[in-house]
This record gives structure tokens, sequence and C-alpha cells, in this order.
């Protein structure tokens, strides 16, 4: 799929584009100050990952002596203590399992909810649907007559700043703070505007004749969204769960807030923040740890490289 | 996680999709007995009443409580009208704060846009564009603690005469033959030392669009100016970023408000310290650190105004008819 260049991509086409066509290559430029240019920009955007992982498998006297650079010529010291160090002492194993304990649900729920009301928005004809829509998203046009409109798609698409103190008290009241639920149903939560945006775009492109003709063999609306609109938006939906898991995944603001300070529940991004301020620059340990966080999203990103940019690049605009 | 969550983690992600599914096939069940009159009135709403609750109860309800807590003092239990915002603004750390979020709308935005542009076109050019697309591409996988991680220990500092072993004062002192900076502790650079560790995260963001929206260009346009006599620098910027500009602006508001929310990075590297913090890092700061509330709910009063300007603007561009239908 193509689009028009002049068209601003709204912001659900955008990440469908990233495949573009691909026949006219345009190899005009093939001199050496554009080769030496863009491999020098590539080494600079690759270097600090390189010295990361480098670095986590030398051994800590070293790393405080000389650059990890100093270890790619010989004699290679290398070892693995850094990271059976890390994993053992420093919680970091145990993190690692909460954040998947945290990722997980966070990914499920809001996609099965998101895709009921996505589908429902797409397909359904109510009263006020598209006011309901609007609402939901915060994102869009609308005529700016509408003064109470704006204050709501307003709120809505301002940072998660807005609703931590309110939401942290209503969780402490309920007792779901200091533990997973609270984070699971903030994820749950802030993910849901974004979910319904992204799927209710995907659904509503998919052919009406299809729905039409489903209904006249007698479909009523449960069987055409579980036959028919879930299988033809696998797509759709994995992208969104990698984007939602990784968003999870990667969170230090939500867990901060919603988990406090409890270590039998951090997840990695909390444990390492920590870290970051206990060793200072203990980096033999430091980067190791940042490796194991990494580890997972960069298996993710080189398996499913292209749902994982459509899902970044669709996710990454949400507000 | 102890043993004792696995039950809550079962039902969390096999209970609850469960749960939904019983609800809607039974809702919709019920719904066929009432009159014909009434069926599709009632049906969307048992679609989307699970989101409305939650989006009701964690996103529009806060927020509202959230302003209504910026009036209130420090403890929550007197009204103080405007105070907190008056005491904010003439806080000197959160005028820092706020100057700092102007650094970060300004710099990061405008430096992911240009180096976005200038890998997408560049690569465009070249045979081995995916590899080198991927590789600028991989930052956005990993979190944005990882990414301090891999900055502090890129800008990490030892004092003179011994050896360096951060990457930057290593070529700053042996290529540059210049004293070591401490990047993150100096206050002339270590914002920018912050700006740019973000600007190494999002760049793969950026290119990625801004190539998707070049390949769209047709070739017989810049052929044309070719042909016409431009040089290729002409081309570039009287065609091709022209024709660029609406997916630019795009990219440009995700940024703005990437900006004004900067947290993590600012979190994990220099904690706020040094002259660098955020608003953001700020109000996270006033919630738990001091405690006070009335201050933390107007410095997230501040971003919200902050936004909103980006967000009409988004508002008034976005093509809506054609999503409303």
């Amino acid at each position: 799929m193509s689009v028009a260049p002049v068209a601003a991509p709204s912001r659900a086409e955008t990440p469908i584009v990233v495949e573009a066509t691909k026949e006219p290559r345009r190899f005009t430029l093939g001199s050496l100050p554009l080769n030496l240019a863009l491999i020098l920009l590539t080494i600079i955007w690759v270097v600090p990952t390189l010295g990361l992982l480098v670095s986590s498998f030398r051994p800590g006297f070293l790393i405080s002596r000389t650059g990890w650079w100093t270890a790619l010529a010989p004699p290679f010291q290398f070892t693995l203590q850094n990271y059976s160090d890390v994993l053992q002492t420093n919680n970091l194993f145990t993190s690692f399992i909460n954040s998947l304990t945290i990722a997980i649900p966070a990914t499920v729920m809001p996609i099965a909810i998101a895709s009921f009301a996505a589908y429902a928005f797409a397909w359904m004809r109510f009263p006020l649907r598209n006011w309901l829509f609007l609402l939901l998203v915060g994102l869009l046009r609308f005529p700016l007559r509408n003064w109470l409109f704006l204050l709501l798609v307003g709120l809505l698409a301002v940072p998660l700043q807005m609703t931590l103190i309110p939401v942290l008290s209503l969780f402490k009241s309920l007792g779901l703070s200091g533990n997973f639920f609270g984070v699971w149903i903030a994820h749950t939560a802030y993910g849901l505007p974004f979910a319904i945006y992204l799927l209710r775009n995907f659904f509503g492109a998919l052919p009406g004749d299809l729905f039409e003709s489903a209904q006249i063999d007698g479909a009523g609306p449960v069987t055409m969204f579980f036959r028919l609109v879930l299988p033809l938006s696998v797509p759709a939906l994995a992208s969104l769960a990698i984007f939602q898991f990784l968003w999870t995944w990667n969170d230090l603001l939500v867990a901060l807030v919603y988990l406090g300070s409890a270590p039998q529940f951090a997840p990695m991004t909390v444990t390492i923040a920590n870290l970051v301020n206990s060793l200072g620059s203990g980096y033999e340990l430091l980067t190791a740890a940042a490796f194991i966080s990494m580890a997972l999203p960069l298996v993710v990103f080189l398996a499913l490289q292209r749902y994982f940019v459509r899902g970044m690049t669709a996710g990454a605009v949400k507000g | 996680m102890s043993l004792d969550w696995i039950p809550y983690l079962i039902g969390a992600v096999v209970g609850v999709p469960a749960a939904l599914i019983l609800y809607i096939i039974g809702a919709d069940w019920l719904i066929r007995r009432l009159p014909d009159r009434l069926q599709p009135r009632l049906r969307p709403w048992v679609w989307v009443v699970p989101a409305l609750i939650l989006v009701a109860a964690l996103l529009i309800y806060p927020m509202i409580a959230t302003a209504w807590i910026s009036l209130l003092s420090k403890d929550g239990t007197r009204f103080v009208g405007l105070a907190n915002f008056g005491s904010v603004l003439t806080d000197n750390s959160v005028l820092i704060a706020i100057r700092n979020n102007i650094y970060w709308l300004v710099f990061y935005t405008g430096l992911v846009l240009v180096f976005g542009l200038i890998l997408a076109v560049l690569a465009d050019r070249v045979p081995y564009e995916g590899p080198v697309k991927s590789l600028i591409f991989m930052p956005m996988a990993i979190s944005f603690v990882a990414a301090g991680v891999i900055w502090r220990f890129m800008f990490s500092y030892q004092p003179p005469g011994q050896p360096q072993t951060g990457t930057l004062n290593a070529i700053w002192t042996s290529v540059f033959q210049q004293s070591p900076v401490a990047w993150l502790i100096d206050h002339r650079v270590n914002n920018f030392a912050l700006i740019f560790a973000a600007v190494w995260v999002w760049t793969g963001f950026a290119m990625v669009i801004t190539s998707a929206a070049l390949k769209g260009i047709p070739p017989e346009l810049l052929e044309a100016a070719r042909v016409d006599g431009a040089t290729e620098l002409q081309v570039f910027f009287r065609v091709t970023v022209p024709l660029l500009a609406p997916t630019l602006t795009v990219i440009g508001t995700t940024l703005v408000i990437f900006a004004l929310k900067a947290f993590d990075l600012v979190y994990v590297m220099t904690g706020g310290f040094y002259d660098t913090d955020v608003m953001a890092r700020r109000m996270y700061g006033e919630m738990f650190n001091n405690q006070n509330f009335g201050t933390s709910a107007a410095i997230a009063m501040l971003l919200l105004l902050a936004v909103v300007p980006v967000l009409i603007f988004n508002l008034r561009r976005f093509q809506f008819q054609e999503a409303i239908r």
C-alpha cells in the first residue's frame, strides 16, 4: 500500500505504509561521501549499544581501568560472572519474572476489552456513536464550537501525569496499590484509548459486503465478530499486542507510582533504576542488568520486525 | 513474584477475556429477546460498556480530580485557590524545569526530525537500506531505563589524568586533546547530553515514517526538477522537503508531546539534579518525596496547559470526516 505524499497520513494509517512500494529504487548518488556519511551515522547509532554489550561481559576490575573498546583486541578477557552476579544478588531474576507478570495481562486485557468496543464503534449505529468515539480517543477533528467536547477530548489526550494522584489514592483505598492488581488495571485503562482507536480504524476498513452477506446468511453480531472480524484482523491485533507488550515491559512511571518500593513486585525497569542509584558506576553489573532487560525486546524486534515496526510507529503517537 | 500470584495471573490472562466473551454472548442473548425496536439501540452499549467504565474511572474522573486537587493545600484539607500555581511559578527550581522542557521541546524535536530526514534520504539511495534502517530503529525497542544506562556509560567521566572509560570522554581527550567533561553534571552541557540520549532512541521512529513518505513521492517530480537544471540540493530543499512537510508535522507533534512528558531518562540518568529537572519528574518528586499533592497536581495542570495548543493543532489538522463516516 502506498500513500500520496501530500496527504498527511492519519495516525493509524502511518504504520501501514512502512513497507511502502519498493519499485523505483533510485541509486542516483552512489557516491563515496554519501556512503561514508550514512555508514558513519549508523556507527554512531550502534556504538552505544555495542559498548554496553561488550562491557557486560568484561570483568569489573577491567571496566574501571580501561575503555570497553580495548576488549576488542587480544588478550580477550571475557566473563559471564556479571550476569550470574546480577541475577543472583540483585533481585534481577525476580524482576524479570515480575516484568512478565505485569506485561502479559496488561497486554491481553486491554486488547480484549478494546476489540469489543472497537467493533461497536466501527460497525454498529447507536445514538452518540461518533461523539463517544471522539471522547474515548481524544485525538481528532471536531467543530470548535463544541466547547464541552473540546474539554473532554483535551482531557483524554493529556499526559498520564494528570491521572496519577487520584488513581493512586483510589487504588490505595481499594488495596490495589503495592501489588500487581493496580498496575494491571492502570495499564489496561491507559492502553484502551489507543487500542480502541487503532482497532476501530482497522475494523472499519474491512469490506462492508462481507458483513452484509454474513447477515443474509443469518449471522448475528456476536458470530460476525468472532468468525469474521477477529480472524481478518490478526495483523492489526499482532501489531497492537507487540506494541502494548513492549510499552508495559519498558514502562517505568506506572510501575514506580502504583507498585511503590516493594522489591518483591518491582519489574526490571524499577530494579535497574534503583541499581543505578545504589551502584553509581558499577558498570559491570549495570550493563549486564540493562542487557537482560533489553534481551526480550530485541528478540521481538529481530523476530517480528514487520509487525514490530508497525506497532511501534503506530503506538508511538499514543498521547 | 511469589507463587501465590499464579492463580491471579491466570485469572487475568484467561479469566478476564473468558468473562468478557460470556458477558457479550449472554447480553446479546438477552437483547434478542427484547422488542425489535429496542435491540439496535441497546446492543452497542453492551459492547462498549466495559471500556467506558475503565476509561471513566481511570482517565476522566482522575483528570477532574487532579484539577480540583491543584486548588487544595498540601495535605488536601483546605481550599487555597491558585496559591499552588503561585508558589510553583515563583519557585526557581520549577522554573528551571520549565526551561529544560523548552530545551527538550526545541532541540529534541528538531534533532529527531533532522536526523530522521537525513537518514531516510541517505538510506533511500543505497542498496543496504534495510539493515541500516533496522540498526537505527533498534533503540526504539528498549526501555528508556536501559537507554539511560547505555548513555550514562557513554557519558561517564573520570578526573583528568585517569584513563577515560566513557566513550565520549575517551574521544574528547584523545582525538580532540581536550580535558574531560562531566557531561551529566556540567551545567553547560548536561541538558543537551540527556536530550541527545532521547534523540538516539527516537530518530529511528522519525526515519521509518519519513522514509515511507519519501517512497510515496513520484520519481517523475524529482526527475522533472533535475531536467529543469536543479542541483541535487535544490531538489532536496525545494521539492522533497516541501512534499514531506505534512508527514514531518505529524511526526513533530508526536515528538512535542513526548518532549513535554519526558521522565524516564531524566529519572535514571541524573535524577533531576544538576539543573536537569523536567516537569514530569518534578511532578513525581512532589508527589512522592515531598508528599505535596497540591503542588504536584498544579505541575500536572501546567503540563496539561502546555499540551493543549498541540492538541488543538492536531484536532484541527486531522481530517475526521473520513473517520466519522
